[in-house]
């Protein structure tokens, strides 16, 4: 009888995680095309700040791009407790897929925020409190990069890397709530507040479907990622029978010719 | 546990003279920093604090690798595994001697060293009070980046990549506290209690990560 299984449980199964994978993926592309596409029309045809003119639309990229770059960290986290606590085989392969997505994303929110500071602040860097931490989570990022590239058992790689991965949780909510508890030059938070955005809807609309936009790229690419992860792992498998049996074919021959 | 601390406060300061290339890796960096930005007595009194808490994360961080490094290559690593005490306990202890063998030398240098920079005697107090109370924070979460890197053949450089980053919010107090006690505007106190915050937290956090860590480095 087949035991009965949850929906995480089930996927630990990777070629039903893949058969998933391949279902959903075509309809999240085309979400993630459609959402950019209303995002980003909306961006550029939104008026213009009275203030700030038209370098208030590099929010609209910048924005999204910091939130995401949270939010991955969390997903890596929450993965990183999936391969310690209940050892889900998935588990490992989310973290990894997610690192580099992570960090292109911290990297998009530092660059276009470094972009919209020169006209604003006048001056390409500040080294406030904001960008100071999500300079840290950008460099947390390539250090876990760096420690799954180092290991080569992707096991141990995994669970060493998930040790750091939790370790440095520590630094999301010190971003997240730097710019409240510091009185420092960037603003502080305008959209996500208990007490309801204090931002004008001409600017929430884009913002917010350009939000949404990238979070399905993230989780489109997330998929994406981790399927060749799999991938990547089977071949390295695959070749490894392959080595081993050639060289077992290899042995005896030299024998014979003696 | 005592035995064990002594052990490795003995070992540290007798073989191979690790503990002497930390304290001359601290003066190289601090020897170094004037020239780079020039002898300006008037500077160097001001950046002071910050090359010294600089040099001593530097330091630290250097050292870090020799925290579980000889214990796994003879051994004895797996014995301590199947002590009685809890892994914590010996890791927190390790670290504690570590601190003991590798920094506190660092930090009783590191008056001179402000001498050297042209630091006022308020500067000098702060910087030496802020390094005692922060930098166990720094080998304590060290200690995390070192179990992890302790098990790969080639982990010497990671650690102080892995760990810099966490590193950098007791930088960011231990230099604020130090800048305050030297000026009239800003508050000693509290960057300094974040800074004892932070070290109670990393005493907990990095020997949990650390031994964590060593369990599930090897199989």
């Amino acid at each position: 009888m087949k035991p009965k299984t949850g929906m995480i449980a089930g996927l630990a199964n990777p070629t039903r995680f893949l058969t998933l994978v391949g279902r959903v993926l075509p309809f999240m592309i085309a979400i993630t095309l459609v959402l950019f596409a209303v995002g980003l029309f909306l961006s550029f045809t939104s008026e213009a700040d009275y203030q700030q003119g038209n370098t208030v639309r590099i929010m609209y990229i910048h924005v999204p791009a910091a939130w995401l770059s949270m939010m991955c960290y969390m997903v890596m986290a929450a993965a990183a407790l999936g391969t310690l606590v209940w050892r889900h085989p998935l588990a490992d392969v989310a973290h990894k897929a997610a690192a580099p997505i992570g960090a292109a994303f911290t990297f998009l929110a530092l660059l276009t925020g470094s972009l919209w500071g020169k006209p604003m602040w006048g001056a390409w860097w500040v080294w406030d409190a904001r960008l100071t931490s999500v300079f840290i989570l950008f460099l947390m990022y390539l250090g876990i990069i760096a420690l799954n590239r180092a290991v080569d058992e992707p096991q141990r790689a995994a669970r060493l890397s998930a040790i750091l991965i939790l370790v440095g949780v520590i630094n999301i909510p010190i971003i997240k709530f730097s710019v409240d508890w510091w009185n420092t030059l960037h603003q502080p938070a305008s959209v996500i507040r208990l007490d309801g955005p204090t931002i004008d809807p001409v600017f929430l609309w884009p913002l917010a479907a350009m939000a949404l936009a990238y979070t399905f790229a993230f989780f489109t690419m997330h998929l994406a990622a981790m399927r060749n992860e799999i991938y990547r792992r089977r071949v390295a498998a695959m070749r490894r029978v392959a080595a081993s049996r050639a060289e077992e074919a290899a042995r005896p021959q030299p024998r014979e010719q003696e | 546990m005592g035995a064990l601390y002594r052990r490795d406060v003995i070992l540290a300061l007798r073989a191979g003279g690790g503990a002497l290339v930390g304290l001359l890796f601290f003066l190289c960096v601090v020897a170094t920093v004037p020239f780079g930005v020039g002898p300006d007595l008037a500077l160097l009194a001001r950046i002071g604090p910050a090359i010294v808490w600089i040099a001593v994360l530097l330091s630290t961080l250097i050292g870090l690798d020799r925290l579980f490094r000889a214990e796994r290559d003879d051994g004895s690593l797996d014995l301590l595994k199947m002590q009685d005490e809890p892994l914590v306990l010996i890791v927190l202890v390790k670290c504690l001697a570590h601190w003991t063998a590798y920094v506190l030398p660092l930090i009783i240098l590191s008056p001179v060293m402000g001498l050297l920079m042209n630091v006022g005697p308020a500067g000098l107090g702060a910087a030496f009070i802020t390094l005692l109370v922060g930098s166990p924070a720094i080998t304590f979460i060290g200690a995390a980046g070192a179990a992890i890197a302790v098990s790969l053949p080639r982990g010497g450089l990671l650690v102080p990549i892995l760990i810099l980053p966490l590193a950098i919010p007791v930088l960011i107090f231990g230099v604020g506290a130090s800048y305050a006690a030297t000026s009239e505007i800003e508050a000693f106190l509290p960057p300094f209690l974040i800074l004892v915050a932070l070290t109670l937290f990393f005493a907990v956090v990095g020997p949990l990560a650390a031994s964590l860590a060593l369990r599930q480095g090897d199989d």
